[in-house]
């Protein structure tokens, strides 16, 4: 009740109200919150300076022009021991890339397989889905990895006794050898046509979506562009007289020689990330399509739409919405997840990089952040370019 | 009239082709050509899967023996007795014999909490949580590190199998909980910093693996640190599971706070609490409810992911089997075989429990919100 008259009293009360005031604290907060962080990351940088120096552990990035001395078991692009750390990153980040992206299309491929089985009329096919997804979830993937390297490929008998594989190639503790395609002369125009192929293709594809839209009238799109993927380089090809010919594994002495080989640690690689990953996608695919709901096929078969169509025009469509954020985040684990290959000893980025290069340099500041930073632009890459695809299936509201 | 009468009122049994287990047969599985070709296959894989496992794990499988050698022959199953021999080590670890029974009663101890906590109709969860989060990790610490009361003093080194496993999954989770709400709640923040800052933690971590999180644990934080100052290789694994576990946790729970609706927080804003008691009363108690299922699943990949702490040099449930299974006395073509299946047939029920209890949550939630 009582007034506040004095000068005194007055000034407190403002000064109150300004402490109270949500703005100020909010500034006030804010600044303590900058300060402790920039005193925890100068403790941080200093410190480490100090062990650093304590240490003789030189800093920057001089070393990656250095020799790196040691050789890795599968490279993309020519390496030996003679070639410098900076080439060892690359060997390594484009083997990371490789087992991500076949494991992406083998999971997906599977997963969708899995997801829809896991719907089918048929109960046995069902509870069969069923029990793979349960099963595979619920073991960690580097049990999985362990259990195809150690316990299965690295099991398989040694080169003399090669389990053979349809199509000439062979299994063996070694890997996976399979014949190697060898393009002869002449193959340049199969290739070409195979590019004109796909231009062609393509090119159907905008006139038969355009024509649709002006005139109603549909157009087979699928068989022409079948027919123009496949069958026209595969006719080119063979009026040219196959120009392409195949080198065959043969056994020689204790090993075998010739065409490509698979080694077992990126098939354990491959097949535990694939089928690890596969078990969320159904479950993503599963969800996806039960989510569509049910008045929308009952609509599409009303309009006289075949099954067939109703699934593939009206309710895959709608159903993909559902599916392609999650999926993302799978592609990304998945991405991830094949940083375990350092457990098997697959030459990938964290193997190669923040095993070998770090043990030889000890420089684990620059190479951990450079590992952490090569994953993190892999993630915003892939998300970007997956928001930007489902932005184009993306529901338009009128 | 009477005999038509008489005939509509006498009650027919159902055709013999909708009812019964033929019927059943025939709609699910033979209603079509392809649905029986299905069948067929399903039949086959079936067949396939369920034979080899019986064959590998019973008929073939050897029962007793002393070292690897009985496990040799030509076409041998399972090798069971490298399990039973190798048992306690899977379980403790190196953790010495005689102080065994400490890890044994705070498993006891553990169940004697989380059992009533997890049935949702025994009463006194204030008291039950209490115990479980505040008294219950204070005893286990002491009963497993030890040096005090007159116990013997266990070196972390010394722990392993499903005791590492436990461990770092529990901690890890517990560890991250603060941390993941307070991050939860910076990233809902109005203010531009606290969010920023929020922002870049989660998703900086969301976005590396967590070999390379744990990379960054046991190699750069003993040079983050003072010189001279160093410390465990098992705390430095937890602080990094904890930091990793924190972001993804951050998100689920962020799922709840946007779930909770805005009356929610007007209305406190009403009655003049101040931000933190309008979280703690108001928001979290139902945000942190709402999510109870993804906070299971999150501590599903925990559990998981804990086996990549072998990576470093910790020796968890999967690290002691990989050790073991190295091991020359029990060498044999089966001996890795086995050594897998046992261990995850462990990882796995335990996660497919937990996502059982995860999934019965789930429908209980559902249950109050249809009312």
């Amino acid at each position: 009740m009582a007034v506040v008259t004095s000068d005194r009293g007055r000034r407190q009360a403002t000064q109150a109200n300004f402490l109270y005031r949500p703005e100020v604290r909010q500034v006030i907060y804010q600044v303590v919150l900058v300060v402790l962080l920039v005193a925890f990351f100068y403790t941080l940088v200093h410190n480490t300076a100090a062990n650093l120096r304590k240490q003789n552990i030189a800093s920057g990035f001089d070393f990656v022009d250095r020799t790196a001395g040691f050789d890795v078991s599968q490279a993309l692009i020519a390496f030996d021991s003679s070639r410098t750390y900076g080439r060892a990153f690359l060997v390594g980040l484009l083997n990371t890339l490789l087992v991500a992206g076949l494991g992406v299309v083998v999971a997906t491929i599977l997963g969708f397989i899995i997801g829809i089985a896991r719907l089918s009329r048929n109960w046995l096919i069902a509870r069969l889905a069923t029990v793979y997804v349960e099963v595979i979830r619920n073991v960690p993937p580097l049990l999985q990895l362990f259990f195809w390297y150690f316990a299965v490929l690295k099991a398989l008998p040694p080169p003399r006794q090669s389990l053979s594989v349809p199509g000439g190639g062979f299994l063996n503790v070694r890997g996976l050898y399979l014949p190697a395609p060898v393009p002869e002369a002449g193959f340049e125009i199969v290739a070409l046509t195979m590019l004109i192929g796909i231009i062609a293709a393509a090119a159907v594809y905008v006139w038969a979506r355009r024509r649709q839209r002006l005139t109603g009238q549909q157009f087979p799109v699928l068989w022409t562009s079948l027919a123009l993927l496949i069958g026209l380089p595969l006719l080119v090809h063979l009026m040219l007289g196959s120009p392409l010919a195949f080198e065959y594994p043969e056994l020689k002495g204790f090993n075998f020689q010739g065409g490509m080989v698979l080694q077992p640690e990126f098939l354990a690689l491959l097949l535990g990330l694939s089928i690890y990953t596969a078990s969320y996608i159904a479950e993503i695919v599963r969800a996806g399509i039960q989510g569509v709901s049910k008045g929308q096929k009952e609509a599409a078969l009303a309009i006289g739409l075949s099954q067939g169509q109703s699934l593939r025009l009206v309710v895959i469509p709608q159903a993909m919405r559902i599916i392609i954020p999650p999926l993302t985040s799978q592609f990304l684990n998945l991405t991830k997840n094949s940083s375990l290959a350092v457990a098997i000893g697959y030459p990938d980025l964290v193997s190669v990089w923040s095993g070998t290069v770090l043990n030889q340099t000890g420089q684990a500041v620059e190479v951990i952040l450079v590992t952490m930073c090569v994953f993190l632009a892999i993630s915003l890459v892939t998300s970007a370019f997956m928001n930007w695809f489902n932005r184009r299936m993306a529901l338009v509201e009128r | 009239m009477v005999a038509d009468t008489d005939v509509a009122a006498k009650i027919e049994a159902p055709p013999r082709n909708t009812v019964g287990p033929i019927a059943w047969i025939r709609t699910n599985l033979l209603s079509s050509w392809s649905n029986a070709l299905l069948t067929v296959i399903g039949l086959y894989l079936a067949y396939e899967v369920v034979s080899t496992l019986i064959h590998w794990g019973l008929i073939s499988a050897t029962f007793t023996g002393a070292d690897g050698s009985v496990c040799t022959r030509e076409g041998a199953g399972a090798c069971w007795p490298f399990i039973t021999a190798k048992f306690a080590q899977f379980m403790y670890g190196r953790y010495p014999e005689p102080e065994r029974w400490r890890v044994d009663l705070v498993y006891l101890l553990a169940l004697a909490g989380l059992v009533p906590l997890m049935i949702p109709r025994v009463p006194g969860k204030f008291w039950n949580a209490l115990y479980v989060f505040v008294i219950f990790p204070i005893i286990a610490f002491f009963l497993l590190v030890g040096g005090v009361f007159g116990l013997l003093h266990v070196d972390t080194a010394l722990w392993g199998g499903l005791l590492v496993t436990l461990v770092v999954a529990t901690v890890g989770i517990a560890g991250s909980f603060p941390l993941g709400i307070l991050l939860a709640l910076g990233r809902r923040s109005k203010m531009p910093i606290v969010r920023w800052v929020s922002v870049s933690f989660i998703e900086f971590v969301r976005g590396v693996p967590l070999i390379t999180v744990l990379f960054m644990a046991s190699v750069m934080l003993p040079l983050f640190l003072p010189p001279g100052v160093t410390f465990d290789k098992l705390l430095r694994a937890l602080i990094g599971v904890a930091m990793f576990a924190a972001a993804y946790l951050a998100e689920t729970i962020r799922g709840g706070l946007q779930a909770i609706p805005r009356g929610q927080f007007e209305a406190a804003d009403a009655l003049g609490l101040s931000y933190g008691k309008k979280m703690a009363l108001i928001i979290l108690p139902q945000a942190l409810k709402l999510v109870i299922p993804g906070i299971v699943n999150t501590f599903i990949g925990l559990f998981k992911d804990t086996s990549l702490v072998l990576i470093i040099g910790l020796f968890d449930l999967l690290g002691i089997v990989q050790l073991n299974n190295a091991d020359s006395k029990w060498f044999s073509p089966t001996t890795a075989m086995t050594g897998y299946v046992f261990a995850g047939f462990v990882f796995w029920v335990f996660c497919f429990g937990m996502s059982r209890y995860s999934q019965m949550i789930e429908r209980r939630l559902a249950v109050g919100d249809r009312r």
